[in-house]
């Protein structure tokens, strides 16, 4: 891989307030005003489980080169109210030095904010949008985050335009006054250009702005997907509305079916009827799904699960992150039934993941389960346009009878894909089935069947050529972070720190997680001398399953913890220094 | 796709060669019967017809026939026959469960496929006990029929299947008894000729758990009314009968759902992609 340049500025900062005060919608916008104008950058949330009235916050992250994760630290706080910060504020820690911007009307600054040593500087917000006929907060804050990293009027004025024109112009004169007492306040501040970004990269055309969620449900479609159903369900649901729209213009369409049950068996039935097939859900929805997963793996019907991890177990925190359905996804079916499970290292890779997964399934005739969380799938992000892959899902199929051949849909082939007949097609008749079957899918007790299929069945999972997509590995070093997920890209941020301190660390992830990607994986470690394990959850789930799989070379340590307060990269680095430095 | 050639097909060219695991004297044989001789008079090719089911003995009927199937998880056939035919509706598509797959475990697919109003036929053959597991109360039993698991009855009511479907938007609800094969074949011509969401109840005896069932034959009989398509006085009439009553009980003109696809475009379109350019 090639390192990237020492960036040359990047920004962090957060707004903050209760639910329906408009906090994400002022970060959207400037995420969107800083792609116009050139930068890359971010976005996360953080809310609670309320529509109205709970806590949230819009997490950025701004820079001149593009970036794959938020920062350890914000440079930048500014609250358009405090209410319910106790629950968040360890998720947008200010760093000392840093700045926080209130509104004096708000009272003391809560202790919990300004513990880090950041400076306060008052604003008074609320006057200034009440200043302002129909004038909101939100958007003074927008205003005030926009002066001080150095966007423009302009920018500002092209995306409020954009995003809120359907609402009349009195609405969108309303907003850009409120956005300009909050950028007249900014500059009043005396912060001078401390947190502008600095030159945009304006030559760079053709960049996209998209989540992680939109990103699978392209990376779908591109695929060869053209049905899906599913249920509503936090944070997948934006999976299902991106397909809702997009299916029926490739001549496809969405269900919303009546539970997990249901739109799990429903692309099964598409699937079995000639269509590619896909459905998104997250935790609790992936547990509801798992028998008829393991209906997938032994009537041999393609089809592709997205699990969009949150915090568990049960209900959990559903709005927030956590890396702990690798268990269920690997290890939850009953019997022994082998499929798939990929997870994608980066927001941008979801697209490419989730277009891989559709080829996999229709390859193999399997359920893949792609294991994306809530940290992509909500963050938004201005990235390069991504590169057309050849990736498009295509099946074996049973072309029709001739003259005294009798089809067998199971029938055992060298690399344990049969020929699957579509319905319509004549001679191809079948019962697809859960029951063990023989060759022909007649129902069958006998223990030469139950061997013969499934060494079938393993074999086109384990004989698959995943090539070089099994997994990433960046930058070379005996000092190994072994992630995987979402967790990726704080560890490259990691390796980029501990390089300015002469550390030399290579960050590997596997893409693909079942199969155990032997190979790919064991070549990546095969000089490690010390393995940082570095994951979001509690139990510790993707360490046990690399040392159920595979002994790990030379010294392994484990670095670990519930969401959602997400590791960073300033952590990755303290762990991969104190460990180096001993 | 072969086009439908009308009494082109004999009973016979719907049967696989596979022997049913069936005991003797079920009522699941005619019940089979039926749908061959129906399948027949249609005159769909077998390859066009796919039969869905879940568990138990009635749905292990797709692979006695000669059509395309899937015998699938518990309770889940109403969704697997939903995804099939929105994404292939050229294809005529049956679910086949029985009142424990169906009405219990399923329960809650039956009533968001009668909501749903797609255009499938479910038959359910009621025999009102499990009989795969040999012999337990299933939602349609008597509450008072004693067994092993709830010994001296459930003390529960009957689940009543056809007043469910009605009251769920169901767009045609016919109650046959298995050995009427007559009747009952006619009756699933009509239920899958009609648009929508067909459902059909067929009382089909458990000779070996509830040898009682075999007096069917004596107590069923025609309903003595005309179908109607108002289902106020169709709910009255299912609501207010023994539960024999045969025949077409409701054939309305509800409208079924209109989702499904068009020949799928074999490349993702390219304005997909710019919704995401900056």
């Amino acid at each position: 891989m090639t390192q990237q340049k020492r960036p040359k500025k990047s920004v962090s900062f957060a707004i903050v307030g209760s639910g329906g005060a408009g906090a994400l919608t002022a970060g959207s916008i400037v995420l969107e005003a800083a792609g116009q104008t050139g930068w890359y950058g971010m976005m996360n949330r953080s809310v609670g489980p309320q529509i109205r009235g709970g806590e949230a916050g819009a997490l950025l992250r701004l820079a001149n080169h593009p970036v794959d994760c938020m920062n350890a630290e914000f440079d930048l706080l500014i609250a358009i109210d405090w209410k319910n910060v106790e629950r968040f504020s360890a998720e947008m820690p200010v760093r000392p030095g840093g700045t926080i911007i209130a509104d004096p009307a708000l009272g003391d600054v809560p202790e919990i904010v300004t513990r880090s040593g950041a400076e306060v500087k008052l604003v008074p917000i609320k006057d200034l949008a009440a200043s302002v006929k129909g004038g909101r907060a939100n958007m003074v804050a927008a205003g005030l985050a926009a002066q001080l990293i150095g966007l423009t009027e302009e920018a500002l004025t092209e995306i409020v335009n954009a995003r809120i024109g359907a609402k009349g112009e009195a609405a969108v004169a309303n907003s850009l006054a409120c956005a300009r007492a909050g950028m007249q306040a900014a500059a009043e501040l005396g912060l001078g250009n401390t947190l502008e970004i600095g030159d945009a990269y304006q030559q760079e055309q053709g960049r996209w702005l998209i989540t992680g969620n939109e990103a699978v449900g392209l990376g779908a479609v591109r695929g060869g997907v053209r049905f899906a159903a599913g249920y509503p369900i936090t944070p997948a649901t934006e999976v299902l509305e991106w397909l809702a729209a997009a299916l029926p213009e490739a001549g496809g369409t969405l269900v919303q079916a009546e539970d997990e049950l249901a739109s799990v068996n429903m692309i099964l039935g598409a699937s079995f009827g000639g269509r590619a097939s896909i459905t998104a859900t997250s935790g609790p929805g992936l547990s509801l799904m798992i028998e008829t997963l393991g209906l997938a793996v032994a009537s041999e019907i393609p089809l592709v699960v997205v699990d969009v991890m949150r915090c568990g177990p049960s209900t959990g925190i559903a709005t927030k992150s956590e890396q702990s359905d690798l268990n269920v996804a690997v290890n939850g079916f009953h019997g022994d039934a082998p499929h798939v499970v990929v997870a994608p290292i980066s927001v941008a890779d979801c697209l490419y993941t989730a277009q891989w997964s559709v080829y996999l399934a229709e390859a193999m005739q399997t359920p893949v389960i792609l294991l994306s969380d809530q940290a992509l799938g909500q963050s938004r992000v201005v990235m390069k346009r991504p590169a057309n892959l050849s990736f498009v899902g295509k099946r074996k199929t049973y072309a029709g009878a001739s003259a005294d051949d009798r089809y067998l849909r199971y029938a055992l082939t060298a690399d344990g894909v049969s020929e699957m007949a579509i319905p319509g097609v004549t001679g191809g008749q079948h019962t697809a089935d859960g029951l063990t079957h023989s060759v022909s899918g007649a129902p069958s007790s006998s223990g030469v069947d139950q061997q013969e299929q499934m060494d079938k069945r393993r074999r086109k999972i384990e004989d698959f050529d995943y090539g070089i997509h099994w997994g990433e590995t960046f930058g070379e070093g005996k000092t190994v972070i072994l992630t995987w997920g979402s967790l990726t890209a704080p560890a490259r941020e990691a390796q980029r720190r501990l390089a300015e301190e002469g550390i030399a660390v290579k960050v590997v992830a596997p893409r693909l997680l079942a199969p155990f990607p032997h190979e790919g994986l064991e070549g990546a470690l095969k000089d490690a001398e010390r393995i940082l394990v570095v994951e979001q959850s509690h139990a510790g789930q993707f360490r046990t399953y690399l040392r159920a799989n595979t002994d790990l070379p030379g010294e392994a340590r484990h670095f670990h913890r519930p969401g959602p307060n997400l590791i960073g990269a300033r952590e990755i680095t303290q762990q991969i220094k104190d460990w180096v430095n001993q | 796709m072969n086009a439908p050639t009308l009494n082109a097909y004999k009973a016979k060219d719907y049967r696989s060669e596979m022997d049913p695991v069936w005991c003797p004297g079920c009522g699941d044989y005619h019940v089979l019967m039926s749908l061959t001789k129906s399948l027949a008079e249609l005159g769909t090719p077998p390859e066009d017809i796919a039969v869905i089911s879940g568990i138990g003995c009635s749905s292990r009927i797709p692979a006695y026939t000669n059509c395309y199937g899937f015998h699938g998880v518990h309770g889940r056939s109403l969704a697997l026959a939903t995804g099939l035919k929105v994404a292939r509706p050229d294809l005529t598509v049956l679910a086949m469960s029985g009142d424990g797959d169906g009405f219990s475990i399923g329960g809650n697919h039956f009533l968001h496929a009668c909501r749903r109003n797609i255009d499938i036929t479910y038959v359910v053959m009621d025999n009102r006990v499990y009989g795969m597991t040999k012999g337990q109360p299933s939602p349609t039993t008597e509450p008072d029929w004693d067994s092993a698991m709830s010994p001296g009855g459930t003390g529960m009511s009957p689940f009543h299947p056809l007043v469910i479907a009605l009251a769920s938007g169901a767009n045609f609800v016919a109650r046959e008894f298995s050995g009427d094969i007559k009747s009952t074949t006619r009756t699933l011509v009509e239920a899958v000729n009609h648009p929508g969401f067909s459902f059909v109840e067929i009382l089909s005896p458990c000779v070996t758990f509830r040898p009682d069932e075999r007096e069917w034959k004596n107590t069923v009989h025609k309903a003595p009314v005309e179908p109607t398509d108002d289902p106020a006085r169709a709910a009255r009439r299912i609501m207010t009968d023994d539960g024999m009553n045969t025949g077409i009980l409701y054939r309305g003109d509800r409208r079924p759902y209109h989702m499904q696809m068009d020949e799928p475009a074999a490349e993702a379109p390219e304005h997909l992609d710019h919704m995401f350019e900056i």
